[in-house]
């Protein structure tokens, strides 16, 4: 084929896109963080400290120097791996963040999975009836979906499911205490305990993660379902869909092969962002089922100024975003020849 | 006489719309023999598209078969299931469809979407359906098959594409063809190749077609008996040379005088007693208004070597009240010649004199300041995208004059309702949006925009290519009612010699960014020098004769075909 080299030379392009945004990332994510009102010396050094004692943590964070200074210090450690400790944990942030970013990706992920099993679904069959019955019902239950807030959601899933029903465990982080972690291979619960073959852990995981992920999951099935049922609308009018139906196709080949394919691209955009924003909005659901996710995480380091857990969070968000577009970028170009074209 | 292959007896077809229920097509019999070629003829909203949607049983979901029957091979189609139409389509009757490129799946390859067709009608299997879908797109005559069977939609011409569409409905060797204006949109020359293929190939087979177009010309070449229809119903049928020697019908006689032929005039096209029947004045033409000196305009490839001479060394001049037709296919550079014109792009070099000044120099981004500007104007070629659809026709009309002359007030009232009334454009439709008007009053509302200001060069992109033929004879004679009154110059670029003669004294024809032969209309028409010129003019189809009551001889000709 001669259209691969075009192809791959497109992705490559794309990476390199990413080298100036990934630039401006480490650039505003540290000015934002010293833009933060609040003087991580003072927290830090106490409510007793003098102020003598205060300078001197100053001094020995290297907050005295100049903004520059501290900057290029910054990346400098960036460039040796080095993220930095939290003042509030103690700990360094790049250990946290690698114990926590793949309880949120899991938890978002698997909420986008639901999402998009239910959506999808819901999407084209409303596109296919429009104004039925079914067309009613998926407007009803994404409207439902995206106007409740998730921490109510997801109250009112622990209180039938827990406390009433009892069907699932207590909402406490990813697992039980009666069981013991997987060890660690991808940080996903589920499928560390799968690799591991211990099907008894992998189902208390998978039974921790499905209210939250439900929760989050339905907050999300409005922009999928929406641009699933505008997009297949949209092309099932298209006059090629007339081609293929005059030409005798398959209700299921026109409607699969022929309409969904094209109608797929908006709605893995969509998809993008979506997960995107799911990832960073979760903190609520993390905060409901004490999930140890990077939300909350987060949101603890901002509340005191922790500069090096604030900007390690920014920066893996960052980095977790031009990878995933760069990704739906590389999807698109597979599934759209179109695209090779333009340069 | 044998059962005819296709046999649709009192079809009446209902569309359900927000204002109740609204018939598309009444009372419609129409037969097809077998090996036979029969043309519906009829303007937008004649109902003969939705005639050929109900033979398909592809209507949309708000139509339905209310009446009558239609009998295709002794099959009633009004009344088979689902699964016996799914049979027939592709297998036994197929389609081909107006825009090709938007009628094929743009992500799948051309080869995928015929072996998908052979497949389904179990003509191939997946081991062998690769080489035979080679093996039809060999049959509709695409060089280098092998290589095109991986081709995707964007990357072939209309023309190509087409050939690709005929392939898909022709794949399973199917007996009927219903072919929905299978070559509006496309140039003159692709047309005839297409529509040669088309009678080629259902000869070849002993296949019948249905031809739905709004062409009488296209028709007459390719028809052995013609339908025409008007408003849903069927007003006339013959056999083609009757029909164009002796139509009975009113609706008839009026399309076929709309229909521009060799020898008409303007003001032929409308009916006699029409009181806007224009004849252009002969009045020899004034001074130089513009001036062309060598343009040229290079767009820039991806490498150094793909660079794309789109307008070549392009010298001629317009004189003031003179209309020049630019004439030419799709890619002969003439809409970027009139873009540079009207300064949206720049030249690469050349001069662009207008009124002695050189406004080839002015930057196209500043143009709109300069003072030339309010004396250029142009109509473009669909009246539909060319309006705002959230601004009204008086919105419209109003936005040169705001900008350009900074008329306000009741001053631009005034201004629009008297140019509105110069254009035949009735008050109470001014304040009506672009989609609640029909396409004439569309093009209207367009050239009432265009000739606001009053401008003293008009360009015509193909003014009348999205129009009907009876509008398109409306609205040809009064360009030319305008250009009297308004003393403006015209330069009018269009595909359609038959259409620029109507209105040009002078014609340039070009191709690849050239031109290659100018001269009088007439001298072109009667004349023409170079191939090129000649192929364009023979490519045109015709109604088979002039006027039928001023031509004796066809009325003979056609009762000599009768009884031999």
């Amino acid at each position: 084929m001669v259209r691969v080299p075009k192809r791959l030379r497109l992705v490559g392009y794309r990476l390199l896109q990413a080298i100036p945004v990934l630039i401006g990332i480490v650039v505003v994510s540290f000015l934002l963080t010293r833009a933060l009102p609040g003087d991580p010396a003072v927290y830090f050094a106490g409510p007793a400290a003098s102020a003598e004692s205060i300078e001197q943590i100053r001094v020995s964070m290297g907050l005295d120097r100049s903004l520059p200074v501290q900057f290029l210090a910054y990346v400098g450690d960036l460039l040796r791996g080095e993220l930095g400790q939290s003042i509030s944990t103690g700990q360094p942030v790049l250990t946290e963040l690698t114990r926590r970013l793949p309880a949120s990706l899991e938890l978002t992920g698997f909420a986008l999975l639901f999402s998009i099993a239910v959506a999808m679904p819901l999407g084209i069959l409303a596109a296919t009836r429009p104004n039925s019955w079914i067309d009613h019902l998926c407007r009803f239950v994404v409207t439902a979906g995206v106007s409740l807030p998730t921490f109510f959601t997801g109250l009112a899933l622990v209180y039938l499911f827990y406390f009433l029903l009892g069907w699932s465990p207590a909402p406490m982080g990813r697992l039980d205490i009666l069981y013991l972690s997987p060890p660690h291979v991808t940080g996903f619960y589920v499928i560390d305990a799968l690799i591991d073959a211990d099907f008894e852990t992998a189902r208390a995981a998978l039974a921790q993660l499905i209210l939250p992920a439900v929760t989050l999951g339905l907050f999300t099935l409005a922009p999928i379902a929406r641009m699933t049922r505008a997009a297949m609308l949209q092309v099932l009018e298209g006059d090629f869909i007339r081609t293929a139906r005059a030409a005798g196709l398959s209700s299921n080949k026109v409607l699969y092969s022929y309409a969904l394919r094209n109608a797929i691209l908006p709605v893995i955009t969509t998809l993008g962002m979506v997960f995107s924003f799911a990832l960073g909005a979760n903190v609520l659901v993390e905060k409901v089922f004490a999930w140890p996710g990077i939300g909350s995480y987060a949101v603890e380091a901002l509340v005191v100024s922790d500069y090096a857990a604030v900007q390690g969070f920014v920066l893996s968000m960052a980095l977790l975003f031009v990878i995933l577009n760069l990704l739906i970028d590389v999807t698109y170009t597979l599934v759209d020849p179109r695209l090779g074209m333009e340069d | 006489m044998s059962i005819p292959l296709l046999d649709i007896k009192a079809l009446t077809v209902e569309f359900g719309t927000r204002r109740g229920v609204v018939d598309a097509v009444r009372q419609v019999s129409v037969t097809v023999a077998k090996g036979e070629t029969v043309g519906i003829v009829g303007e937008s909203g004649s109902g003969k598209s939705v005639t050929s949607y109900a033979v398909m049983r592809i209507l949309d979901r708000a139509g339905r078969i209310a009446g009558g029957s239609i009998v295709f091979g002794g099959i009633n189609v009004g009344k088979a299931d689902e699964r016996t139409m799914r049979d027939l389509r592709g297998r036994e009757m197929s389609m081909i469809f107006q825009n090709p490129r938007a009628a094929l799946n743009p992500i799948r390859s051309v080869g995928r979407q015929i072996e998908d067709v052979l497949i389904e009608h179990s003509l191939a299997t997946r081991a062998d359906a690769r080489e035979k879908a080679i093996d039809v797109l060999k049959a509709v005559r695409i060089n280098d098959p092998e290589s095109r069977y991986h081709a995707y939609p964007f990357e072939l011409s209309g023309g190509m594409c087409q050939r690709v569409v005929i392939a898909v409905a022709l794949a399973c060797r199917p007996r009927l063809l219903i072919a929905d204006e299978p070559t509006t949109g496309l140039d003159v020359t692709t047309q005839k190749a297409v529509m040669d293929l088309i009678r080629e190939l259902t000869a070849e087979r002993n296949m019948s077609t249905l031809l739905i177009t709004h062409d009488l010309g296209l028709a007459a070449a390719y028809c052995d008996r013609i339908v025409v229809m008007e408003k849903g119903r069927v007003v006339e049928e013959a056999d083609t040379a009757t029909l164009f020697a002796n139509p009975r019908h009113p609706y008839t006689r009026r399309l076929l005088q709309a229909t521009p032929r060799l020898d008409s005039k303007v003001a032929d096209l409308l009916p006699e007693e029409d009181s806007r029947r224009r004849t252009p004045s002969t009045r020899p033409p004034g001074e130089t208004l513009l001036q062309i000196q060598d343009l040229v305009k290079v767009f820039p490839g991806k490498d150094k070597g793909d660079e794309y001479r789109a307008v070549d060394g392009l010298s001629f001049e317009v004189r003031s009240g003179e209309s020049l037709g630019l004439v030419g296919e799709s890619g002969c550079g003439k809409s970027t010649t009139s873009s540079m014109i009207m300064r949206l792009l720049d030249p690469t070099s050349g001069h662009i004199l207008f009124n002695g000044e050189d406004i080839g120099a002015v930057p196209g981004k500043r143009f709109a300041g300069h003072s030339a500007r309010a004396s250029l104007q142009m109509v473009f070629q669909d009246p539909t995208d060319s309006l705002n659809p959230r601004w009204s026709a008086r919105r419209s009309i109003s936005d040169p004059l705001m900008r350009l002359a900074s008329v306000g007030g009741s001053a631009l009232r005034a201004k629009v309702e008297a140019v509105a009334e110069m254009v035949g454009l009735p008050d109470h439709l001014l304040d009506r949006f672009p989609h609640q008007l029909s396409g004439g009053q569309k093009a209207r509302v367009g050239i009432a925009r265009a000739i606001a200001l009053e401008p003293k060069l008009l360009i015509l992109d193909e003014p009348t290519a999205a129009l009907d033929v009876s509008v398109q004879a409306v609205v040809l004679n009064l360009l030319v009612e305008l250009r009297e009154r308004l003393g403006m110059s015209y330069l009018f670029i269009s595909h359609d010699l038959n259409v620029v003669r109507l209105l040009c004294e002078r014609v340039l024809v070009m191709k690849a960014g050239r031109i290659v032969e100018q001269g009088s209309a007439e001298h072109l028409l009667d004349r023409p020098e170079h191939p090129y010129t000649r192929e364009l003019l023979a490519a045109i189809p015709h109604p088979p004769s002039s006027p039928p009551r001023v031509s004796s001889e066809s009325e003979d000709s056609v009762i000599a075909a009768r009884w031999p």
